[in-house]
């Protein structure tokens, strides 16, 4: 499975351009494939290692949850975008087909706010649990008075 | 071959009435002509010392316990972050504090001392104000480096106390990032001299109320 190898699949499969860079590919996908697009890239490009999930926060153009998944006998790493709704920070989970993605998932939920619709533990990972806001959306407001020692 | 014949070994004279040669030296040390002070010292404390109950000394409970407190300064070891690794230099045995007295103590139940070595997060802070709770009175905060003093690098971020004085009152605050063991050492002579003049009026500085950033 070369990188030319696996941007011919995504084509085929979700008709997207993947950018090619070397050994790294990258796939912008709608949000309604993006479990799809992760059993693609389990099974068919082989990509076991789940290595990291997160956001970014394009202010009002909403929000992009980034993935970067990795097929380590073949040396190709990939990295899956889509882009959330605008105030509807909703995107269906990882879960059922990496078990890594559970604390990514809860950790991206902590700080930027996305909703992972069918994870099984939706729980904040690193703050407290009384915790107001998602410390790294755009919108945080870093003074705000935030009981009881600030 | 010429053999030298063994020097003789001549004692002081008047060296049998003493105990030992440590005390002959001891009275017989020379001083200068004109120390009437130190003199009449001796005479004193030669005075003192022939009195019945002489060894006895009258001092304030105040400054007696003060300078036992201050002798025996137990900080607990509580290491938050990269300041933790100069403090526990600072405990080694190339700096040591032992030497003042200072035995960092892995319990709060004993200890009289917590330096508070790095940054505080908000998540951290109740768990340190519980450390606090648990150690016995009177008991004393040395504030270790920029980020407990103020926050530091992470002021103006989501997550940290803006100094360690909005959780618990603190007496010494050391500066740097991190502070040298040097500079933690002078911290904590600087504390030892507080401690001495610890007075036991029921009130201790209070954190700033109110404080915002």
């Amino acid at each position: 499975m070369t990188p030319a190898d696996a941007a011919a699949r995504i084509r085929e499969r979700f008709g997207v351009e993947a950018v090619v860079e070397g050994s790294s590919v990258t796939a912008v996908l709608p949000r309604e494939r993006w479990q799809e697009a992760g059993g693609v890239a389990r099974r068919e490009l082989g990509c076991a290692f789940f290595n990291w999930l997160s956001a970014v926060d394009w202010k009002e153009r909403g929000l992009e949850v980034v993935c970067r998944v990795d097929n380590l006998d073949a040396r190709l790493g990939l990295t899956l975008r889509t882009r959330l709704d605008a105030g509807a920070p909703r995107c269906p989970t990882l879960t059922g087909v990496w078990r890594g993605a559970d604390w990514m998932e809860r950790e991206c939920y902590d700080m930027f706010g996305v909703v992972f619709e069918g994870h099984p533990d939706l729980r904040r990972i690193l703050l407290s649990e009384d915790w107001e806001g998602h410390p790294l959306r755009k919108d945080y407001a870093v003074d705000t008075p935030h009981t009881p020692y600030r | 071959m010429e053999v030298k014949p063994p020097v003789p070994r001549i004692p002081p004279p008047g060296w049998s009435e003493f105990k030992d040669l440590q005390e002959w030296e001891q009275y017989h040390q020379e001083r200068a002509q004109d120390d009437k002070t130190s003199e009449t010292l001796a005479s004193i404390a030669d005075a003192i010392h022939h009195m019945p109950g002489g060894w006895i000394v009258t001092t304030s409970t105040e400054k007696i316990f003060n300078w036992a407190r201050k002798s025996s300064i137990w900080p607990v070891t509580f290491g938050l972050a990269c300041c933790a690794i100069e403090m526990m230099a600072t405990f080694a045995s190339r700096f040591d504090v032992e030497r003042f007295g200072m035995v960092p103590w892995a319990s709060p139940r004993h200890s009289d001392l917590m330096i508070v070595s790095g940054t505080v997060t908000i998540k951290m802070a109740p768990l340190l104000k519980r450390i606090y709770g648990q150690m016995p009175d009177p008991k004393w905060v040395v504030s270790m480096g920029s980020c407990a003093n103020s926050g530091g690098p992470f002021r103006h971020g989501y997550h940290v106390v803006k100094g360690v004085d909005r959780v618990v009152p603190v007496d010494v605050y050391v500066p740097g990032c991190p502070p040298t063991p040097d500079s933690l050492m002078y911290g904590l002579l600087r504390l030892q001299e507080l401690v001495g003049e610890f007075q036991r009026t029921g009130r201790r500085a209070t954190p700033a109320e109110g404080a915002s950033a």
